[in-house]
């Protein structure tokens, strides 16, 4: 090694006690700061797949906005619609502060690089679903989103403030819809219950694998990028969920799911790890035909883009004639 | 003036925000780009809360114990009397924003005039539509120049799609029998002295975007007395399902 590069290594070692040291001691770090390399290519591939996460979720909610049942179910799921497309614009900003643009983000996830989360591979089926999604789905990033507001990176933390009020409003809106359908006669309480069968346990997957198969969870916590493991985050998200299943009056969607009075939670029955996996391959009932609407809208909007391009340019040179 | 010829009234015009507010929503998640989907959502979202205020006031003067929803979700196509230019099939991107712009600048003027509307309610619904329909007027306005004025392309699409519009912009400025009587009564607008002004105000703009205003004649139009476009009962096969399936619930 010559002189220069082991100062430059020597310097490099110093920079990362120095961002460890500022991480031990919760202050945020900004775009503009020393991170570690590592440090910003998670950050990319989480901030990405969360944004990508908000888009894709688009395509089951928005399945059911020409047929919601009331003007105001519409106008409530239209208005909740738009809130997630705000979200993914955010968090798209919130990553092109590490330096990638949305172009290059989009371009990994049509490729299959980027993820977006497990749960949207799955269909919307009945009205009951969009419930469902509203009070399960949002439920659970939640109680994801609450632990990343304490996230080390300024941007990403600050972002999940703002996205987390509007969720719990989501959250309750579905749950509203469960209530109501529960409520509601026997067809509309087995249609919520089925909602809610099917949806459950895609709905425990979204906090990942369990802790002892989550590879990069350690360096992320140390980081942390992560402030809680996926399976505090799943516990949590199960015992605040289960007594209002109890409150809907609907059956347990899990036989094995009892109060462990010595634990202080909820046991659960074995999480179908195989079905997961298959999922975040590409596999799930939906992965192929989410990605290719994303595609399609993407290719049907190219001359859109294209005419605004050439406007711009024509403007710009009458300006200057 | 007797109430069954204003909830008629209000009938139409929530038939005309629900039908083209649905168009709108369609668009969700297949807009060109995230920006245009929140912003074509939010447009969809004002079209329906118009529907919403303009039904519930017709149920409210029907006096018969209906609601909004049971206008919207128990009609069939000839009872919906939106005017034709609202229901058609949203098309590609052209398409829907020159609908936009030719609804939108026809919706400013027609807003303006109900604010002066003798009936309260009505006045009170026009002066909120207003101040949206100036806002969505000059985003098409905004986006008529940029595709018009854009490459060959989007001038091709916006012609083609400014040309089979044209024919049922004629509707939004006919008169029938009841709005003539509603109009005598300080009730309605004027439909008729509404295209005065919005043809100079539409052509000037189909000018700067460098498209050809199209010399085509009016098509037969039929909305306000429920012949429609075939294309409407698949909209409303869509839109009533749940209710349909399901009748009578509560949601
Ligand atoms: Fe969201
Ligand atoms: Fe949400």
């Amino acid at each position: 090694m010559s002189q220069t590069e082991t100062e430059q290594s020597k310097t490099e070692q110093s920079l990362e006690r120095e961002f460890q040291a500022r991480v031990d001691a919760e202050e945020k770090i900004e775009p503009k700061d020393w991170m570690p390399e590592a440090y910003r290519k998670t950050l990319i591939r989480q901030i990405s797949q969360h944004a990508h996460s908000e888009v894709v979720g688009m395509q089951p909610e928005g399945n059911w906005i020409t047929r919601a049942p009331s003007l105001r179910r519409k106008a409530v799921l239209l208005a909740k619609v738009q809130d997630e497309a705000g979200h993914g614009l955010y968090l798209y900003s919130a990553a092109e502060t590490l330096g990638i643009s949305r172009e290059e983000l989009l371009e990994a996830l049509h490729q299959g690089k980027a993820k977006y989360s497990s749960i949207f591979n799955y269909p919307t089926l009945s009205w009951a679903d969009i419930g469902a999604v509203g009070w399960l789905v949002d439920g659970a990033a939640i109680v994801n989103q609450v632990a990343l507001q304490r996230t080390s990176f300024g941007p990403y933390a600050r972002a999940m403030v703002r996205i987390c009020k509007e969720e719990s409003f989501h959250q309750r809106q579905g749950y509203e819809i469960m209530l109501a359908l529960s409520r509601g006669s026997a067809a509309q309480k087995a249609m919520a219950q089925d909602a809610l069968n099917r949806f459950w346990w895609p709905s425990l997957m979204m906090f990942g694998p369990n802790d002892d198969h989550s590879p990069n969870s350690a360096q992320s916590m140390k980081w942390k990028i992560k402030r809680k493991s996926n399976d505090q985050l799943r516990q949590e998200f199960i015992d605040q969920t289960v007594p209002q299943i109890e409150v809907l009056g609907l059956e347990l969607p899990d036989p094995e799911l009892r109060w462990n009075e010595e634990r202080g939670h909820y046991d659960f029955g074995p999480i179908d790890w195989d079905e997961f996996f298959q999922v975040i391959k590409g596999n799930g009932p939906c992965n192929r035909q989410r990605l290719q609407h994303h595609i399609r809208a993407q290719r049907e909007g190219e001359w859109v883009c294209e005419a605004v391009r050439a406007y711009e340019n024509k403007k710009r040179g009458r300006k200057a004639a | 003036m007797n109430k069954d010829a204003i909830a008629e009234y209000a009938t139409r015009l929530g038939d005309d925000a629900l039908v083209l507010g649905h168009r709108l929503s369609e668009w969700c998640s297949n807009g060109p780009f995230l920006e245009e989907d929140i912003a074509t959502i939010n447009t969809a979202l004002d079209f329906i809360g118009r529907a919403r205020m303009f039904l519930s006031y017709a149920a409210e003067l029907e006096g018969a114990g209906r609601s909004e929803d049971d206008l919207a979700y128990t009609r069939d196509c000839r009872e919906f009397k939106n005017l034709l230019i609202h229901e058609l099939p949203r098309g590609d991107f052209a398409f829907t924003t020159v609908r936009q712009f030719l609804v939108d600048a026809s919706n400013v003027l027609f807003f303006e005039a109900l604010c002066e509307s003798s009936d309260p309610q009505l006045a009170a619904i026009a002066a909120k539509s207003v101040k949206e329909c100036r806002y969505h007027l000059r985003r098409s306005h905004d986006w008529l120049l940029r595709l018009g004025d854009g490459t060959e392309e989007s001038r091709r699409r916006c012609q083609d799609a400014l040309d089979d519009l044209w024919g049922y912009t004629d509707e939004l400025f006919a008169m029938d029998a009841l709005e003539q009587a509603l109009l005598d009564a300080g009730v309605a607008v004027d439909r008729v002295a509404l295209k005065e002004r919005w043809l100079p105000l539409v052509s000037a703009a189909i000018d700067e975007a460098t498209l050809q205003l199209p010399a085509l004649p009016a098509l037969p139009g039929g909305g306000r007395e429920g012949i429609h476009t075939e294309h409407l009962g698949h909209l409303l096969a869509e839109l009533q399902f749940v209710q349909r399936a399901y009748p009578g619930l509560q949601w």
